[in-house]
């Protein structure tokens, strides 16, 4: 591919000093791209022309192992496909395999699965928030997104006793009930939160400097957006209303009180602001949850073995951290699914890349990058 | 009192008598220059290491962290141990590099930006060499580190050195203009170029150029930071971007020479602005009394206003490299013209022609 690319490096002029396209290399080992992502940049001085994205340095081919693993055996892999947000995708392969199965979860884990994900969700958020930041240059705010998510690893941590991979939403509930305490804990953390949450705002959000790198830059014009495939914070940066939460909710979402956060300019900035919007909403989803949140079975009653009825299959979406997270399940009436499928947010939102960076400056490539809130693993799977 | 001047004039004193014993006294016109660079040499280097750890430990506060705590006490001997690793560290050259720019770069980068500390007054008569025309030699040697940059970027045969190294050039060759311009209006009340008069015409005066030249104090601040690549003005190094910009192929000690030169850049800069805005060596207006040294004064000015500097690194995202030079060329260029036009209105009219 590279190779490719070189060659299509033509000299220009006729003088022994001709001008020729700064062909750049980003990655797969570079500070600012978000993992091992490698990006083939043709510069014309600082001026951007082309971004082309080279997939592939994470494929784990997670997509294959599921076919030979049985269904609750797959929920430890989907906790690798987003790591920074693995409790959603444990949830989008376990509400898929339930449709797909006819298995209601107990009220009581659905409650506890909506916690669960909606403070993954912060989690998540927190992190992308130092790591566009720091993208961008201000080295602080990360500090401050992790010192925070270090509470709420805490508290997954004592519920789960893991850190970053639970495999805790299983199918049919959730792994074990929460303690006693967890329930003052995270109250008090979400009260300890929320003003945390106008702090990051007063540092960056109308600071002149980071207003002049993100405002007006990177724009998705709506319409471009959905036929790109962009979902998401991303899309509804742009304006449109497509939180699959409110769209076509699963859990309790429609039990629940919450905005769809929608920013309209489509620009970095929006989508920024669309997250940080979301971190509140999320807040006040966990604090209702937690309300409603009644003693009861955690797990459904369920075959031994789980098998799916044969020639069955089943797309099912939910919102995750990142956009919408998809789960395509072929069953063949065996323990293992026949065909497993994830479509994440993070590979249909780079392909914008290379539209939204064309004639702007090379700084912006990692600005959008940023804003995009792409996770490598979710791209190469 | 015990001033910086009778420091000066009792080593003066004893060297003489060392020379006349040692009868070497024709000499000292050589010996003597050597003393004081060594001196100030010996001066910097602690002292940069001081600022090493002081900016973790204010990066560590604002970021609501430790920073540094294992090597000596409150992790001051933390520097110590990076330095001592970084001069015993394999030194990595890339096989294709321009050899004699690539060797030479880093030194030049250092060098030139302490050679600024030579006028710098620490205190009265405290001073290597009191330049009759200080603050223009402080901005054309400090300019040299351009060509440094340059050469260590174009010489590490790396793109990404190769984009900081003109980043680096475009952006210092713009702002040395504002940094000029914002001296000037000083330079027009004071009469002289010499950083020692300046601070001698504040004494009379009664008053430090801060209050009516609080415009150019922030064009001039700005434009340091620009001059000594610091956040928001990195860009030649933005990690994000450009990995380490201009040093990234530069490791063990050539590396430290560009961190080093980085951090004494810091320290000239904040050195002529408190020359120049906040007196110098001189006490506070009500605590003239007290009895501290000038070059105690002078110390704790400067680390104010590195503290200053250091906290804009720690605060703002980078700009883009065209919104920087618009904002050096748009903004700060304008009005640093208007202050000058400004001042020389205000004395006219308060002093009338030929006042000095």
């Amino acid at each position: 591919m590279t190779d490719l690319l070189l060659s299509q490096v033509k000299v220009s002029g006729e003088s022994q000093f001709g001008t020729d396209e700064y062909v750049v290399n980003l990655g797969p080992q570079h500070p600012a791209t978000h993992g091992v992502l490698r990006l083939i940049v043709k510069l014309d001085g600082e001026t951007v022309k082309e971004t082309v994205p080279i997939l592939g340095y994470l494929h784990r081919s997670i997509e294959k192992i599921c076919e030979n693993r049985t269904y609750p055996q797959c929920i430890t892999y989907t906790d690798r496909i987003d790591y920074v947000s693995a409790m959603s995708v444990n949830l989008a392969f376990a509400i898929a395999t339930e449709k797909l199965m006819n298995i209601q979860s107990p009220a009581r884990a659905e409650w506890l699965r909506m916690i669960f994900v909606e403070l993954q969700r912060l989690a998540s958020h927190l992190l992308w928030m130092g790591a566009f930041a720091g993208d961008i240059g201000a080295l602080t705010p990360f500090l401050y997104g992790l010192r925070e998510r270090e509470r709420i690893l805490d508290l997954f941590e004592m519920t789960c006793g893991q850190r970053l991979t639970y495999n805790y939403i299983r199918i049919g509930g959730v792994m074990i009930d929460i303690l006693p305490e967890f329930v003052p804990k995270c109250l008090a953390f979400l009260d300890y939160f929320e003003p945390k949450i106008d702090e990051y705002e007063d540092l960056l959000t109308y600071n002149p400097i980071f207003l002049e790198r993100t405002k007006g830059v990177g724009v998705i014009e709506s319409e471009f957006g959905i036929n790109a495939g962009v979902c998401g914070p991303s899309l509804r940066g742009s304006g449109i209303a497509c939180d699959v939460r409110k769209q076509q909710p699963y859990l309790y979402y429609d039990q629940v009180k919450f905005e769809e956060c929608i920013e309209t300019a489509g620009d970095c900035w929006s989508r920024y602001k669309v997250r940080m919007r979301e971190m509140r909403e999320s807040v006040s989803i966990i604090r209702q949850s937690l309300e409603r949140l009644e003693p009861g079975p955690i797990e459904a009653k369920m075959p031994p073995v789980l098998k799916a009825p044969v020639n069955s299959e089943i797309y099912s979406r939910i919102e995750s951290s990142r956009g919408e997270m998809g789960v395509y399940l072929v069953g063949d009436g065996t323990a293992k699914p026949w065909k497993a499928k994830f479509r994440c947010a993070s590979f249909s939102n780079l392909y914008v890349l290379d539209q939204l960076t064309k004639g702007w400056k090379v700084a912006d490539i990692m600005a959008v990058l940023g804003s995009l809130d792409m996770i490598v693993p979710e791209v190469d799977r | 009192m015990f001033t910086g001047e009778n420091i000066v004039q009792i080593v003066a004193v004893f060297l003489n008598w060392a020379y006349a014993q040692l009868g070497i006294s024709f000499l000292a016109g050589v010996i003597n220059p050597i003393i004081s660079a060594v001196v100030m040499f010996g001066f910097i280097a602690v002292f940069v290491m001081f600022l090493v750890w002081m900016e973790r430990k204010v990066s560590a506060h604002m970021q609501s962290r430790i920073g540094p705590n294992r090597v000596g006490p409150l992790g001051l001997l933390q520097t110590v141990a990076d330095a001592i690793k970084l001069t015993i560290k394999e030194d990595v050259k890339p096989v294709k590099r321009d050899k004699i720019p690539y060797f030479i770069a880093p030194i030049v980068a250092f060098v030139a930006t302490f050679m600024g500390m030579v006028v710098i007054p620490f205190d009265k008569g405290m001073v290597v060499q009191d330049l009759n025309v200080g603050i223009l030699y402080i901005i054309a040697i400090t300019g040299f580190t351009v060509i440094a940059i340059l050469t260590a970027g174009w010489s590490s045969n790396n793109k990404f050195a190769l984009l900081g190294g003109f980043r680096s050039a475009a952006q210092i060759i713009s702002y040395e203009v504002p940094l000029v311009l914002s001296v000037v209006p000083i330079i027009m009340i004071t009469g002289t170029l010499s950083l020692t008069g300046i601070v001698e015409y504040q004494h009379q005066a009664g008053y430090w150029f801060i209050l009516p030249q609080f415009f150019a104090f922030l064009i001039f601040i700005t434009s340091a930071t620009a001059e000594a690549n610091r956040a928001p003005f990195d860009i030649p190094e933005a990690e994000s971007e450009l990995i380490g910009g201009f040093h990234t192929e530069y490791s063990g000690v050539k590396f430290a020479m560009f961190f080093l030169g980085e951090y004494i850049a810091v320290v000239v800069s904040s050195a002529v602005a408190v020359t120049l805005f906040f007196g110098g060596w001189l006490p506070l207006p009500f605590l003239g009394s007290l009895p501290i040294p000038g070059f105690i004064w002078f110390l704790a000015k400067l680390l104010l206003v590195i503290y200053l500097i250091m906290a804009f690194r720690w605060t703002f995202p980078r700009l883009r490299v065209d919104q920087l030079m618009d904002f050096g060329w748009k903004v700060l260029l304008p009005i640093s013209i208007l202050n000058i036009l400004l001042t020389a209105a205000v004395w006219l009219l308060l002093y009338g022609k030929g006042a000095q």
